[in-house]
């Protein structure tokens, strides 16, 4: 079938089979490879993207459902002019990420969590990004990343 | 805990931001399964269901016939190439594709290479395999009974499940030591199967350019150029015609060492094709495939006297290595380094004999940061020194804190040889004790088992201490080597003429930083601003060859090969210096960035201007050919000896069994701190690792041998729920042998953490006898253990 989506502004517009993740089709198809695929029981959120502006698994979505909706992935948060989104900018401030792997998919969910909660406790950030699994950093700089994104003082 | 603050770059070490987040952080990272190369093929592996059986017949016709597939490889395929087997790290062999019998649920049966990626696992369900199915051998202790089934008949002459025995220390002396000793305390425990599950799974490209023959492998290796060596080996492929580029890898934590079938079995399809294939596997491919971790069943004795002074310790270990021996170890070495298990205490005898036995499991052993089974070997000896404190009814930080190694007493010779470079032990305990308030934590301990015993609170308090000295930086190329590959790694450094440098290694990141830390080391060295220094690894056709990055060695062998490489051009330079300003080469003087004449600083010369000149027409002295570059290969004297005092903090519900680490306190000491940023956040995922284990994790089975950990489902990780805000101290105890006084630390907290926890979840248990329970502590098994009939983890049979 053919599917029409908004991805970060862009209109991709491909012919997929009707089996064809999400996940797939943004990496594959719209060739945007920051979403990650880290499990296939939709335990670790690496492929976290924003469905018509809420957090979703793209590894849980079919392409076809997101037909005519509007995608955002880790690529579309950076501005025109390549300035780092705020929580992109503290993931780095606080070492937030070590491989990167999980990164996209957990900034993704940040951003949607501080759209709900601007001014979360570090228990609400745990929490809240408690579908995104991260195997390197021990989360506790990530907690610290979106406390200072959220523009509240870290207190460690 | 230190803010981490907006931080200028330090001209060497010191906090700075890391160098690869402006490409993460954009989404800009380059992983294997992000590479899309021309004509790319995809491949999918075909697993077996049965732990053990006979394979009858292989029937891909179906699969052949499907309009997308382009290749179907077999055993039968491979061994028509001499490559349906391969070696192994442990110079064993291992299937690449099954060809006699399967011998683990999950291994590979055939391969199938088609247009796309759905379509190669569609042809997968038409492929029809017989089987005849085997008895299985699943519980290691059972695993050498007589009428055991023998699982590797492809060996000649094999006629048992044996497969090595090892042992260090001193029997005859550990047997006087506790023969005349007051009290011997003996436990049993298991350190279960568990799995590094990195996020990204493993994965190659293969790319075998049918015109020139030469083999291009992308590929989530830790060691690129050992691959390359054993491709060339493997597949009789001329080594300079192989190029593996290990990109951008999503974790490793030592699964990513070996090599697996699906890599060879790519290259094949790359060969029957013409095209370049991807192989990407599936978490539970990754889970049930490769390398698990741990899996040690022993058996500890710890000697003393009446009033603690401990005086040896023994043990004896049942090692199940799963159906082929593919353990990733120093060839001296076949239980690793467990040979430390002696601990961090002045003790007067030791003694271990390891067993290693087959099994119809996945091969592995060596992973998940265990520095070569020093998980194991501090596991042990740190829940040992815990029985011993139960036993004598005494205080385990205080027994602990008697029985350390004094700063005064290193170096120091264990008792089964490991020379340990330098420690303050007593100071790093203290440490940690001051900063849980340890005694104000018993007061409240002491109150809480009041109300508990009245019925008035229903939640455990237990306080958890481990103290741990590691061993990392294999090693000196006399010991230790790697298929017979020395364990030396190299180092090149070039300064281009208008002052900014290449970094060249043969080290890894999965995500440690070296990217940045290696340039600041080059920064500190010489004076040129890490920004200016590019980091280059990860392709064998640019990098100097070494072994790559796991044991927690890049700091301790390829950052001490940097250090050197570094003061190599500053020797250089000072030559080119000296010619500039027409003085002798020992007029100069160093400082940091620049040549100077001593006694006037004002005439000097900066590093960048030295470069440009050693690219000049400027002549130079007798011998020196010019340009700023330098190489090294690092052979390091000895290991490094990083150490820690942990303790741990958790509450735990009697009615229902649950865990909750309420506090956790690291203190660690890896030398000189290249970049405490960096190593902060080492030493967090480390410790969440330790949660994991202590808590959640396993990798059980049942009587059939089926895999009971193959997803995210049951094999759980830690989230950011499970894990507390963690609380760092530091000591700073140089390497005195290593260029910089650093030690490395990767896996320090892995190491180091699991016993802390398991020691605090036991000292909540106290009130109910509980002496010692195996990890992990789920609610379940934690609520068996308090009605004493605990649990077996790792196997679904009781």
């Amino acid at each position: 079938m053919k599917v029409t989506i908004e991805v970060n502004g862009r209109t991709v517009s491909e012919e997929v089979e009707d089996r064809t993740l999400l996940v797939h089709f943004l990496r594959e198809t719209a060739g945007l490879t920051a979403t990650n695929i880290g499990c296939d029981t939709t335990s670790c959120g690496a492929c976290t993207v924003l469905l018509d502006g809420e957090s979703v698994k793209s590894c849980t979505v079919l392409a076809a459902q997101a037909d005519g909706h509007q995608v955002t992935t880790l690529e579309g948060l950076t501005g025109e002019d390549g300035e780092l989104h705020p929580v992109q900018r503290a993931f780095r401030e606080q070492h937030g990420l070590q491989c990167g792997f999980c990164t996209p998919g957990m900034i993704m969910a940040s951003v949607s969590l501080l759209k709900h909660n601007p001014k979360p406790t570090r228990d609400e950030v745990r929490v809240g990004l408690e579908g995104n699994l991260c195997r390197c950093t021990g989360y506790h700089n990530i907690v610290s990343a979106v406390i200072d994104a959220s523009g509240q003082e870290v207190d460690r | 805990m230190t803010a981490i603050e907006k931080h200028p770059t330090p001209m060497g070490f010191g906090r700075m931001h890391r160098k690869e987040d402006v490409r993460f952080l954009r989404g800009h990272g380059n992983y294997v399964d992000d590479i899309v190369l021309p004509g790319m093929l995809h491949g999918a592996v075909l697993r077996s269901p049965h732990a053990h059986a006979k394979i009858l017949s292989v029937d891909t016709s179906a699969a052949q016939a499907h309009p997308k597939v382009r290749a179907v490889i077999t055993g039968e395929t491979l061994a028509g190439l001499d490559l349906a087997w391969m070696p192994t790290l442990s110079h064993d062999v291992q299937a690449v594709l099954a060809t006699d019998k399967v011998r683990f649920q999950g291994q590979e049966v055939a391969f199938v290479v088609a247009e796309d990626r759905y379509s190669a696992r569609d042809a997968l369900e038409l492929i029809d395999v017989e089987y005849e199915p085997l008895p299985p051998v699943v519980d290691a202790r059972h695993a050498l009974d007589e009428d055991a089934p023998v699982i590797r008949d492809d060996l000649e002459g094999r006629t048992d499940n044996h497969i090595f025995d090892w042992e260090a220390g001193d029997r005859a002396r550990t047997e006087e030591v506790f023969a005349a000793a007051d009290v011997v305390a003996a436990a049993d425990m298991i350190y279960p199967r568990v799995h590094p599950a990195p996020m990204e799974t493993c994965g190659a490209v293969a790319d075998l350019d049918p015109v020139t023959g030469k083999l291009t492998m992308y590929t989530t290796t830790q060691a690129p150029h050992a691959h390359r060596t054993v491709y060339a080996l493997v597949a009789g492929l001329p080594e300079h015609r192989i190029r593996v580029v290990s990109p951008d890898i999503g974790g490793g934590f030592g699964n990513k060492v070996g090599i697996y079938p699906g890599y060879v079995c790519a290259i094949v399809g790359s060969i029957l094709t013409g095209k370049p294939v991807k192989w990407m596997e599936d978490r539970s491919e990754n889970l049930m495939s490769t390398s698990f971790a741990r899996d040690y069943h022993m058996h500890g004795e710890i000697a003393s006297t009446k009033d603690g002074k401990i005086l040896g310790i023994r043990v004896k270990v049942l090692a199940d290595h799963g159906a082929f021996n593919g353990t990733a170890q120093p060839s001296k070495f076949p239980a690793g380094f467990f040979g430390v298990f002696t601990g961090s205490y002045d003790i007067e005898a030791a003694h271990c004999e390891v067993t290693g036995v087959y099994t119809n499991k996945a091969p592995g052993g060596v992973a998940y940061a265990c520095s070569f089974r020093i998980t194991e070997a501090v596991y042990l000896v740190e829940r040992m020194v815990d029985v011993l404190a139960y036993d004598l009814g005494v205080d385990p930080a205080h027994l602990r804190m008697r029985n350390l190694l004094r700063a005064e007493q290193f170096p120091y010779l264990t008792k089964t040889g490991w020379e340990y470079d330098s420690g303050d032990y007593p100071r790093a305990l203290r440490m940690a004790m001051d900063m849980v308030d340890y005694d104000e934590l018993r007061a409240e301990q002491a109150q809480r088992r009041e109300l508990n015993a009245n019925g008035e609170s229903g939640d455990l308090l237990g306080i958890g201490v481990a103290f741990f000295t590691e061993a990392v930086g294999a090693g000196p190329r006399k010991h230790m080597d790697i298929l017979g590959l020395g364990m030396a790694d190299g180092a090149e450094l070039r300064v281009h003429p208008t002052g900014k440098a290449v970094l060249r290694l043969s080290c890894q990141s999965q995500g440690q930083g070296h990217e940045t830390t290696f340039a600041q080391i080059v920064a500190e060295e010489l004076g040129i601003p890490p920004d200016d220094i590019d980091v280059v690894h990860g392709d064998t056709d640019q990098t100097p060859f070494g072994l790559g990055t796991y044991g927690s060695r890049s700091t301790p062998v390829s950052g001490a090969a940097t250090a050197v490489v570094a003061r190599r051009v500053r020797e250089r330079a000072r030559l080119v210096a000296s010619a500039m300003l027409e003085v002798s080469p020992d007029d100069l003087e160093w400082e940091k960035g620049r040549w100077f004449v001593k006694g006037d600083p004002e005439a000097g010369r900066s590093i960048q201007d030295i470069a440009m000149a050693a690219h000049s027409s400027l002549e130079l002295p007798e011998g020196v050919e010019g340009h700023l570059d330098a190489t090294c290969v690092y052979n390091p004297p000895n290991l490094t000896y990083p150490f820690g005092a942990y303790i741990c903090v958790v509450e735990v519900d009697a009615g229902t069994g649950q865990v909750r680490v309420r506090q956790f306190v690291a203190v660690d000491d890896c030398g000189v701190r290249i970049n405490p940023m960096i190593v902060e956040g080492q030493i967090h995922g480390g410790l969440a690792e330790g949660v994991g284990m202590a808590l959640m994790q396993v990798m059980a089975f049942d009587e059939d041998g089926n895999h009971l950990g193959g997803s995210f489902m049951d094999y759980l990780l830690p989230t950011s729920m499970e894990c507390p805000s963690w609380q760092l101290g530091e000591t700073v105890t140089p390497s005195p042998h290593h260029p910089i006084g650093a030690k490395g630390i990767g896996e320090s907290a892995t190491v180091g953490s699991p016993a802390a926890v398991v020691n605090a979840v036991l000292d909540a248990l106290k009130p109910y006898g509980v002496r010692h329970a195996d990890m992990p502590l789920t609610p379940a098994a934690v609520w068996r253990a308090m009605q004493g009939r605990p649990l077996r983890p790792d196997l679904a049979i009781t």
